[in-house]
This record gives C-alpha cells, structure tokens and sequence, in this order.
C-alpha cells in the first residue's frame, strides 16, 4: 500500500493522524486496550478530571433513545492527583497524543487542575465547559461569552501546551463562542459536547434518568453535530475537532470535508471499541481509492453549488 | 476480555417466555466464569444502538448459552436471530462467583431469569458439596429448570410449587434446619428480592453473593452508566466491572 499522510496540525497541535477518542468515552486511556492498539490512535481525551474526586450521579444514569443514548453521569472520577499517580505513568509509556480534559465548578478550579498537570507529560488540554449534568460549572459557563472568555484567557496563561476549548451545541450561535475561544488564545475547539435531553417511562411517568435531563449523543445526533460544526468553520478561523455520532470512516470524513481537522469517536466506543482503528484504515483507504496521498487534501473541501 | 464474532448454533424455547440461545465461540467458553457476563451488539443498525449484556448461563465445549425473555428491541432482535446468523460479542466481563470459600452446602436462590446464571455455577460446586436451588417466578410460565439440579419451586400465584416468594421458601428450610451447618447463598434475581434475601442473610447471619443487573452501555467500566451505591454510602460502584457479583454486605440494596 502506498504512503498516505494523515498528520494534521491544529495550531501547534500536531496529530499523527485525525481520529481521536472523546473524553468520557474512553474512560482514563488504559482500560480499552484488550480491543485496540492505542498507540494508534491520533491521540487519547481523558475522562474530565476535576481538582478533587467526584462520585458522580446516582443511578439511573443512562438510558437508550433511537440512535443513541442520554447520559447522566455527573462527571464522576478519581480526581487530580489520583490521576497523576495511578493512571498517568501507563499513559505517557504510549505512543499517541495524549489530552487531558478539565472539568470544574469555578473559574480557579480549572486554573490550578492546568496548573498541576503541566508540570507532568501530557501534549494539551481539553477544557470541558459544556457538560449539561452538574450544578456548578459545565452548561453555566459554556452558555455565559464573558465566562468561557475567561477561563480560556487564564488557562491558556497558565500553560504553554495547546488549550481545547470543548463547546456545548445549548446555544444560539456556537459560533461566537469559537470566536471568543479563538480571541483569548484557545488553539482550537471541540464541538461538540452532547445536546439536551429527555426521556419518559410511560408507565411509571418517570423520568429514565435520575436528574431528569441528560446529555444527548450517538448517531442521532450527527446531522446536527455537523451543521455546528460548519456554522463554526464558516464564521471563525480557529482550528475545530468534529465530535458527534461518529460510526465508520464516512461518518468521519463527513466532518473532515467540512472543515474540521480532526475527530474524536465517543458514544461508538461502547458500542464498538475497536471502531477507532477500523475509522483509521477506512480514511486511509478512501484516500488511495481517491488518489490523494494527504488527509489535508480532502479537509475543509466541501463543494457547494453556487 | 475479547471482542468476538459468534455463530448462533442452536435456540431453545424453554417456556412460552423464556429463550435459551447457544453461540459457538472457543474464546468465550474458555475463558468465561460462572457469574461473568458478555455484552452483545444486537444490530448492525443504529436502532437499537446499545449492546446488550447477559450472563454465561451455561458453557459447554465451545458453545456459550445466554437465556433471556423478550423485552425491548435488544432482546426481540436476538429472539428472531436465524441459526447461523453472527453476533459481535464482548466478554468475559466482570467478577464471577467467588468458590474458593469455606462452605458446605451451596444454595441458588434466583428469582425469574435470575436462574441464568446457575446452571454454568453447579457445574463448578465440587462434588463433597451440596446444591440446593430454589427458583422464584410471577407464574409457572416463568419457570425454567434447565441446567439445575435439586430444585424447590415457588411462584407469586402458586401455578406451580410454594404459593409466595422464593425468600420465603428459603427461610422455612433454613428454621426446619434443612443444611449442614456451613452454607454459602448465591442469588440473582430482582432487587426487591435481593432486599429480602438480604434481610434474610442478617437474621441468619449468611454468608451471600449476589449478582446486580444494572443497565449499561459498554460493559467494561469506560461509562460508568451502571453505578450501584456502596453499603457504606461511600460512593458507587459499578456493577459492570466491580461486579456483577457482590459480596451482599458490599452493596445497597
């Protein structure tokens, strides 16, 4: 098989190749590895990590609804330091990019998770601002310009790695939110986390998951995944990693074609673990079928009917 | 734990409910334990999207048997599967049964398909010890014995066997002292039946293994979807990887 190319750069990002795992979807990079080899992949989103542990919500916190599922996990993980110690000296043995993703309730939670983990071998940050299913922090920052504006501006001065802001798609214009990421130095952006939710047990007239509302993700979800996404590529000139019901190597390249530089694969992960490397060798394939020799022949060349 | 292609060899019509489908898979029958399950993608589409877990009911040479009733789109899918059609498996998953204890007599309790999983454990209780069963369900309907050895029967209605539930059954043969004096409990069932069974474990001060259900997605501890509160109210534990078996003092019920 000839060479093909698929190394992007996001910025000063540089992936060996566009498909990555989304963060909550891959739990803390290691568990997955008895389905896939990692080091393949373009790189490996933590689990959100917040300062100190969090237990999470109580059950029920998922439910399936058609080409998909809501989630209310509520963030639960070891925390920090816990994750410093157990998980991270298994992590950096890999051969892959390797982003953590922050979450937080307050503006200086965030500043000194960066602060704590910069100091330790991790490429970049994901900064979580869009997870609908905690009081505090989450959707009421990623929904407030002025706040996403401000934890990017003070986490991006607190690190010299690549900050990823992660945008929540509950807002009118996602756009102006990639702007505001891009004006305070964010290098690029992830859109998108999950929508709201909601499903309804008819016959007990209970709500299936425990805190009512959920964040909406799968497949379901891509078509409205992908108009984010252009509306962003359209508006703003910030580098954009697609996330939204990714399955196979066209739903990927759906994304790419549009604009975006990279993937992540989420909710597919448990459906399917090994689907990241089948996603890699089906991009890779569709190249030579098309005679391209670069994956960034093909990023950002939707062709519109004028 | 393996991501596997399985053949469904055989289906078995065990009631008018209940379903008992074999899949040939070497990887799975090697390596699977009694109490472990495998989470199985029901469809190539999107709808429904999920896996499905079931635990290893029965293991024999190299086919793995699940058992199951239909009750959504997961399990329908599954009970109109042809033989020869192929499935993508993932298992073994989660902690078995613990048999290394120092116990006597071995007694399943499981209510309605909570039985699944004793049929693969009987064969792995050493043959100096003794297996009683006792299977709960609504109605006789619901009633399966495959697999199982010395059993007592109780349902809701009384269709079939003791009129009342399966706890109740128990504890009449535990006051008539029906056991040697070492016993060990394994029950699978409802919660509202693991609620009695724990009540009944205190009173009688029994040493007890439960195997939880819980809905998940991936099965292995990635999305945390199937959390179950520890006893003490410490946090969650997650029923697909910490589990599904729990000591029954571990967990709240």
């Amino acid at each position: 098989m000839s060479e093909v190319n698929l190394k992007v750069n996001l910025g000063k990002l540089v992936l060996k190749n566009p498909v990555l795992v989304a963060s909550g979807t891959f739990g803390y990079g290691i568990e997955s590895h008895d389905f896939l080899d990692v080091n393949q992949l373009g790189g490996i989103i933590t689990k959100s990590l917040s300062l100190k542990p969090r237990i999470g919500n109580p059950p029920q916190r998922i439910a399936e609804t058609p080409s998909g599922m809501l989630n209310t996990i509520g963030l639960a993980n070891i925390g920090v330091e816990r994750f410093i110690m157990e998980k991270l000296p298994e992590l950096v043995k890999l051969n892959t990019t390797i982003i953590v993703n922050i979450a937080a309730s307050t503006v200086d939670e965030y500043v000194e998770c960066v602060k704590i983990l910069d100091r330790e071998k991790v490429d970049a940050f994901e900064i979580n601002v869009s997870c609908p299913n905690v009081k505090e922090g989450g959707l009421e920052f990623g929904r407030d310009l002025n706040k996403v504006g401000e934890i990017t501006s003070k986490v991006v001065a607190s690190t010299n790695k690549p900050v990823i802001i992660k945008l929540t798609p509950n807002v009118t214009a996602i756009s102006e939110f990639a702007r505001v990421a891009k004006e305070e130095g964010a290098t690029a952006v992830s859109a998108i986390n999950t929508f709201i939710g909601m499903a309804v047990n008819v016959y007990t007239r209970k709500p299936k998951l425990s805190r009512i509302t959920g964040g909406l993700s799968g497949p379901a979800i891509r078509p409205l995944a992908l108009a984010k996404v252009f509306e962003i590529i359209q508006k703003v000139d910030i580098p954009v990693i697609g996330i939204g019901g990714i399955t196979n190597f066209e739903d990927a390249l759906e994304f790419l074609i549009v604009g975006a530089k990279a993937i992540q694969i989420g909710t597919h992960n448990f459906v399917d673990p090994s689907s990241p490397i089948k996603i890699i060798e089906g991009i890779k394939k569709h190249l030579i079928k098309f005679d391209l020799n670069d994956i960034n022949q093909l990023i950002g060349t939707l062709q519109v009917d004028q | 734990m393996f991501q596997t292609i399985a053949e469904v060899i055989d289906k078995k019509i065990l009631t008018d409910q209940i379903i008992l489908l074999s899949f040939k898979s070497k990887i799975l029958a090697e390596n699977a334990k009694p109490g472990q399950f495998v989470n199985i993608r029901v469809s190539e589409t999107c709808y429904p999207y999920l896996r499905r877990p079931f635990s290893f009911c029965d293991v024999e040479n190299d086919l793995i048997k699940i058992l199951f009733t239909v009750s959504g789109q997961g399990t329908k899918a599954l009970a109109e599967a042809i033989i020869g059609s192929k499935f993508d498996i993932i298992g073994p998953l989660g902690n078995g049964f613990t048999l290394v204890d120092d116990f006597q007599d071995a007694i399943f309790v499981g209510g309605g398909l909570g039985i699944a999983p004793f049929p693969f454990l009987t064969k792995f209780i050493s043959k100096n010890k003794n297996i009683y069963t006792y299977i709960g369900a609504r109605n006789k309907n619901y009633i399966v014995t495959y697999g199982l050895k010395n059993y007592r029967i109780a349902t809701d209605d009384g269709s079939l066997g003791f009129k009342g539930n399966v706890v109740e059954l128990l504890k009449q043969d535990l006051v008539n002292n029906s056991f040697r004096e070492k016993i060990k409990i394994f029950g699978c069932g409802p919660t509202q039946m693991l609620r009695s069974l724990k009540l009944l474990c205190e009173e009688f001060n029994l040493n007890c293994e439960v195997s939880t259900e819980a809905a998940m997605a991936c099965g292995f501890g990635i999305c945390q979807g199937c959390p179950i509160e520890s006893a003490d109210s410490s946090g969650y534990k997650l029923v697909c990887k910490d589990g599904p078996v729990f000591n029954i003092n571990e967990i709240k019920l």
